[in-house]
Order: structure tokens, then C-alpha cells, then sequence
């Protein structure tokens, strides 16, 4: 059997901070590559960056490639994909983890196009295991299986790639819990020689505005969220109310976001934010697989719902059915009237 | 400076109205269980088009790859303003993932001819990937700017946009030709024009054409095609190629070009949980609260 490739992770910085997201998705990735007894590396670009892979050996990575240069210092799609190209042609890695983060999905779906390799995009879990190609019914050993709640929710998919490695995945932020780094743990970084000669730099950056979150749902120990069946933009009103009389933050399912009551920066789900609250109160939200995928870590889930058949009951340890124009007052006026 | 714009556009499930026969048992989808609409972020780069359109002048021109119903959306383009619209259409391109569709719409748009811009909707509803556009950006070897906000202004050969980023937006410069993917909060699409409705409800794809004349015998057989050229030259043409026409290397479309594959569907059966039931009363909402504050849950 041929020597197999090694887990990387694409390590996604900005301003010379590393995303959350590519932190968590190391120490994934070391659990993914210790399973299957090979490396984890990280993929590192920018400019000044180097001080950074210290932080990247002590969550996981055993190698770092690093791609220093001044014209690398923000993401630009296509010098990006020219330097991450030429390294997977160059080391031909087994699997690679993207963060599903707006540079994440613009920057891993050009790498999959040039390498003709799969990608499956918001994969909530993965792991490892064999796989029958239907159409030529080989058995492909130890392949990466991609899980994903498919289409409306009603469904969980186990995609796999059945083509030449790379495996390729994005994987939202939150979805990996962050493991403890190993104080002291070193490794390797190699330096590569970056070669834009023939790339298209033509897109260039003229100015950048970064604004901090609006809310910082990841870490909110309790969390009040509104779904559609709150009902209008008045009605979650409400929900906000509730929040802050109880010092919560406010998340909501996509449907609530879809509507327009809220912003996206509140989503909790596949496609938003992952969160594991102390308490999460679910307003008006029928809980999806969507839904569920982003929030049933919750230590304690309250539901309110009309529907005394709701999904959201089943993942519960309390349920109100009622009317959450109703109910949502009485919560504030019993917490108000709290001894 | 005039632009010639390609818009790419899918037809989507409607994913707030899903059934439970939703899924086939190979795991794609089963579309025909499902209303159709327009994707809406697409519609957001289709009037975005059709605003630099009526900024810079040029042309617009929507395509899509889908069944043949898909001709819904390439309709309701040309009812917002669209100048021409593209169906791509074969039973061999089912199955695709976002490689292969990417591929085909790549084919596709090289058959179209020349063009200074390629806008797509950032993601689709049905999966939300937001893969295609970056993709095809690759596969016709062109710039991209993704999650593009608003075009601020098109001078000497170059654009000027504002995308947003992971927590806020930047200003980018790029030149022509590119590739842009637009977010919902660029704009509001307009609704389809009456007049317009009137005039392109009678646009037809070749095979529309042939199912409205089917079991009609002509004495002369270039009936057909002189129909087909009264329609041309009055607009109401809509292109339908197929994997032939676009000149698809086969191994590339459809299930045979597509690397991912479905390997097991689950059905989300839950297990029901007991959960403590609290009345919808003042009492009720009382003890709930009272026992969160006990357990510390709340403070």
C-alpha cells in the first residue's frame, strides 16, 4: 500500500491572530491523524507569520508550512490557491480542513476545482472508516467520512470521496470543541518558497474595516432564541426582552434569520453559530437537525412552542406548550418577581 | 463602459416547505416532491447586473443548469430585464456535485462567448455550500471577489467593490474579467416589469417549442424553423443546450464527474426524551423559573 498522506489544516490568520476555528480544527485534525498513524501539519500564509507556529505545535500540528510574503499579507483568492496548490501537489496530504469561514469558502473550493478533489462544505462530524464505491464496487480503506445534515434537516448524509486524495472539508467554527494545548510541544516548520510569477494579483485590497461581533453567542453561558414561530419582527421583541431581564444573549434559528428579524451574526446552527450554554431557551423554534446540530450540547434546553409536537421537545428538559407572547412575560415577570 | 455580464442562477427547493419525501434513496435530491424557486441570492446578482447594466450599458445574460422547468427562472430574468437567458439542460448532468456543475456551467459560458463579468449569488439554499462561483471562477482560470456587497464604481478596465469578510468588509480593486459572488444584503431585486411579463411569457427553449407543436403533422417541414427564427428575432428565444452543445467531456459532468458520493443516508429518528412538562401559566413559568435559580442555572 502507498505511503499514506498526512492531516493537514489550513490555518486561516488575520492582522497575525489565528482563527478560533483553525485552532479547533487542529486538534481534530491530530485526533483524525493519530487514528490513521500519520502527521498533522498546518498550512500557514501571510506576512510576518511566523511567530505563529509555536501556537500551532502546541495544539497539534507536528509540521507547519509556512509561505511568508508582502504580497501575501491579505487574502486574495488566486495567489492563495497558487501557493496551497503547489504544496499539496508537492506532499499530496490525505485530508485537508478548511474553516467555513468567508475566506475558508472562497479559498478551499478553488484548491478542490485545480485538484480535482471533493469537498463537502459544513461537515458536523468526521471520522474515519472504510468505504464501497457503488459504481466500482472497490472497498476504500480508512477514508474520511463527511457528516452533514443534508436538505431540510430531515436527514443526516455520510458523504466520502471516492477520487484521488486529497479529502477535502469545511467545518464551521464551534462545531470542534478546542482542545488543551501541550505547553512546550514543539515540531517543525518549513519554509516555502513562494513563486507568484505566473499568478493573477490583480485583485487587490484598498481597504479593510474590521468591526468586533455584535454578540459572542460561543461563549454565552445562557442564551434565549427565537425561531419562526415567534412571528413578526415586533413579537421578538420579546425574546430580547426576556434576554436581557435574565442577562442572556440572543441567538435565533435560520428561519428567524431568514424573515429578517435578526441578524445573521445570531444564527444558531449547521450554518451559524455552534454554542453550549448553561441554558438555552427556545423560543418558537421547532428544532430542525439544522437547528439541533448547534446547540443540543446546551446543558439545559427550556422549550417554548405551540406545537406540542415540535423536534425541539425531544432534545428538551423543560416544555412549555403555549403561546410564547403568553409565556414570554410571565418568565419576565416571575424572574423579576425572583426571592 | 459598456459590460458584458453573465449571470449564473440555479433553481432551488423551496427549503422552508420540505416533505418528508424530499430525499431519493441514492441520496440526491427529489426535486419533483418540492416547489421551485428562483435561488435568492441569485436574483440579488441579477439585479445587481441589471443595475450596472443601466449604469455602464451593456448586456445581461442569465444562465442555468438544472431539469427542464429550470426555464422558470431564466422567464422570470428576462421579465426583470435579462437580454438573453441560457438553459442548460441534459439527463446526463444529474448527480452532479459542485465539481461537476462547475465544470458544466464553465463549458457553458465559454460557449456563450466574451464576457467582462460573472456574477453568481453566493450560495444556494438547497445546500449552501457556496462553492460553485469560487470554482468556476478557477475553472475559466479568472479573479474572484466573494460575499460582494456593492460594485462602487467600474472605470478604465477595472472595478471597485465592497465585500464583507469575516467581522466587517473591505474595499477591493480588481480587474476585468472577474468573478463576483453577491450576499443577500446587496440589494432588493425588483419585481418582474408588467410589460415585460407580457411580451416574454411567450419566450420558449427548443424543446417548449416542439412539445407546443407535437402531433401536428406539417406539410412543410421548415415550419418549425421559421417559427424558431420569428421567436429569435423578436427576443423571445431561450438557448437550451445540452452536454453535446456545450462540447462536456462526459467523465466530467453528472455523477461519473463527481469525486464526493453519497455514502449513507440516516433518517433522523429521535429518541423522545421525557422532558418536565410546566403548565402555561403564571405558576407554572413561576416554579420553572424558581428551579433554574435554584440549580444555578440562572442567577
Amino acid at each position: 500500500m502507498d505511503k499514506r498522506g498526512n492531516v493537514w489544516v489550513y490555518i486561516e490568520q488575520q492582522d497575525g491572530k489565528i482563527a478560533d476555528v483553525s485552532l479547533e480544527l487542529v486538534c481534530k485534525g491530530h485526533e483524525l491523524a493519530q487514528s490513521l498513524g500519520v502527521r498533522t501539519e498546518g498550512v500557514l500564509i501571510g506576512s510576518g507569520v511566523a511567530g505563529l507556529a509555536g501556537t500551532l505545535h502546541e495544539f497539534g500540528c507536528d509540521n507547519v508550512f509556512l509561505a511568508d510574503d508582502k504580497a501575501l499579507k491579505h487574502f486574495t483568492a488566486s495567489p492563495y490557491q497558487k501557493v496551497v496548490v503547489d504544496l499539496v501537489r508537492e506532499h499530496r496530504p490525505n485530508i485537508f480542513l478548511f474553516g467555513a469561514t468567508p475566506v475558508g469558502r472562497s479559498l478551499a473550493p478553488r484548491v478542490a476545482s485545480a485538484l480535482l478533489a471533493g469537498l463537502t462544505a459544513d461537515c458536523t462530524n468526521l471520522r474515519i472508516d472504510d468505504f464501497e464505491d457503488k459504481a466500482t464496487k472497490r472497498v476504500l480503506k480508512d477514508k474520511l467520512m463527511q457528516i452533514r445534515p443534508a436538505f431540510g434537516g430531515n436527514i443526516i448524509a455520510t458523504i466520502a470521496n471516492s477520487w484521488e486524495d486529497p479529502q477535502m472539508v469545511t467545518v464551521r467554527e464551534g462545531v470542534v470543541p478546542l482542545g488543551t494545548p501541550t505547553p512546550g510541544r514543539t515540531g517543525q516548520v518549513s519554509k516555502v518558497k513562494v513563486n507568484l510569477a505566473d499568478v493573477d494579483l490583480s485583485v487587490q485590497i484598498i481597504e479593510r474595516c474590521r468591526r468586533p461581533k455584535k454578540v459572542d453567542l460561543k461563549n454565552a453561558q445562557i442564551i434565549v432564541s427565537g425561531g419562526y414561530g415567534v412571528g413578526s419582527k415586533e413579537a421578538f421583541d420579546l425574546v430580547y426582552k426576556l434576554a436581557e431581564t435574565i442577562g442572556a444573549s440572543v441567538g435565533a434559528s435560520r428561519a428567524a434569520v431568514d424573515a429578517g428579524w435578526i441578524d445573521h451574526d445570531h444564527q444558531v446552527g449547521q450554518t451559524g453559530v455552534t454554542v453550549r450554554p448553561r441554558c438555552y431557551i427556545a423560543c418558537g423554534i421547532s428544532g430542525s437537525v439544522q437547528h439541533r446540530a448547534g446547540m443540543a450540547e446546551s446543558a439545559k434546553v427550556i422549550a417554548i412552542n405551540s406545537d406540542a409536537n415540535a423536534p425541539i421537545f425531544s432534545i428538551a428538559d423543560y416544555g412549555i406548550v403555549g403561546d410564547l407572547r403568553d409565556v414570554l412575560p410571565k418568565m419576565i415577570a416571575a424572574y423579576r418577581a425572583r426571592v | 463602459m459598456s459590460l458584458r455580464i453573465v449571470v449564473c442562477a440555479k433553481q432551488v427547493p423551496d427549503t422552508h416547505n420540505i416533505k418528508g419525501d424530499a430525499m431519493k434513496p441514492d441520496g440526491t435530491v427529489n426535486r419533483a416532491a418540492l416547489p421551485a424557486i428562483f435561488n435568492p441570492e441569485d436574483l440579488n446578482a441579477l439585479e445587481l447586473a441589471l443595475s450596472l447594466r443601466e449604469r455602464f450599458g451593456g448586456k445581461v445574460t442569465v444562465c442555468t443548469m438544472g431539469p427542464p422547468t429550470a426555464v422558470e427562472i431564466l422567464r422570470r430574468s428576462l421579465y426583470m430585464g435579462a437580454d438573453l437567458g441560457i438553459l442548460v439542460t441534459d439527463r446526463r448532468f444529474a448527480g452532479a456535485d459542485t465539481l461537476a456543475t462547475s465544470y458544466t456551467l464553465a463549458c457553458a459560458v465559454r460557449k456563450q462567448g466574451e464576457f467582462d463579468l460573472i456574477l453568481c449569488g453566493r450560495q444556494a439554499i438547497d445546500g449552501d455550500t457556496a462553492q460553485v462561483g469560487p470554482q468556476l471562477a478557477e475553472k475559466l482560470d479568472l479573479p474572484q471577489v466573494t460575499y460582494v456587497e456593492d460594485v462602487l464604481d467600474v472605470k478604465d478596465g477595472k472595478v471597485r467593490v465592497r465585500n464583507l469578510i469575516e467581522d466587517g468588509y473591505e474595499i477591493a480593486e480588481a480587474k476585468l474579467p472577474l468573478l463576483m459572488t453577491v450576499v443577500g444584503s446587496a440589494n432588493t431585486p425588483r419585481p418582474p416589469g408588467a410589460k415585460r411579463l407580457m411580451r416574454y411569457k411567450k419566450a420558449v427553449t427548443r424543446s417548449e417549442l416542439m412539445a407546443r407543436h407535437k402531433g401536428r403533422d406539417y406539410e412543410d417541414a421548415n415550419v418549425l424553423t421559421e417559427e424558431e427564427e420569428r421567436l429569435r428575432s423578436r427576443g423571445l428565444w431561450i438557448h437550451e443546450w445540452n452536454a453535446d452543445d456545450i462540447g462536456a467531456d462526459l467523465g466530467r459532468i453528472g455523477m461519473a464527474g463527481s469525486p464526493t458520493k453519497v455514502k449513507e443516508i440516516e433518517s433522523v429518528v429521535l429518541a423522545r426524551r421525557e422532558y418536565k412538562q410546566v403548565p402555561p401559566t403564571q405558576d407554572g413559568v413561576n416554579g420553572l423559573i424558581h428551579d433554574m435559580i435554584k440549580e444555578h442555572i440562572l442567577s
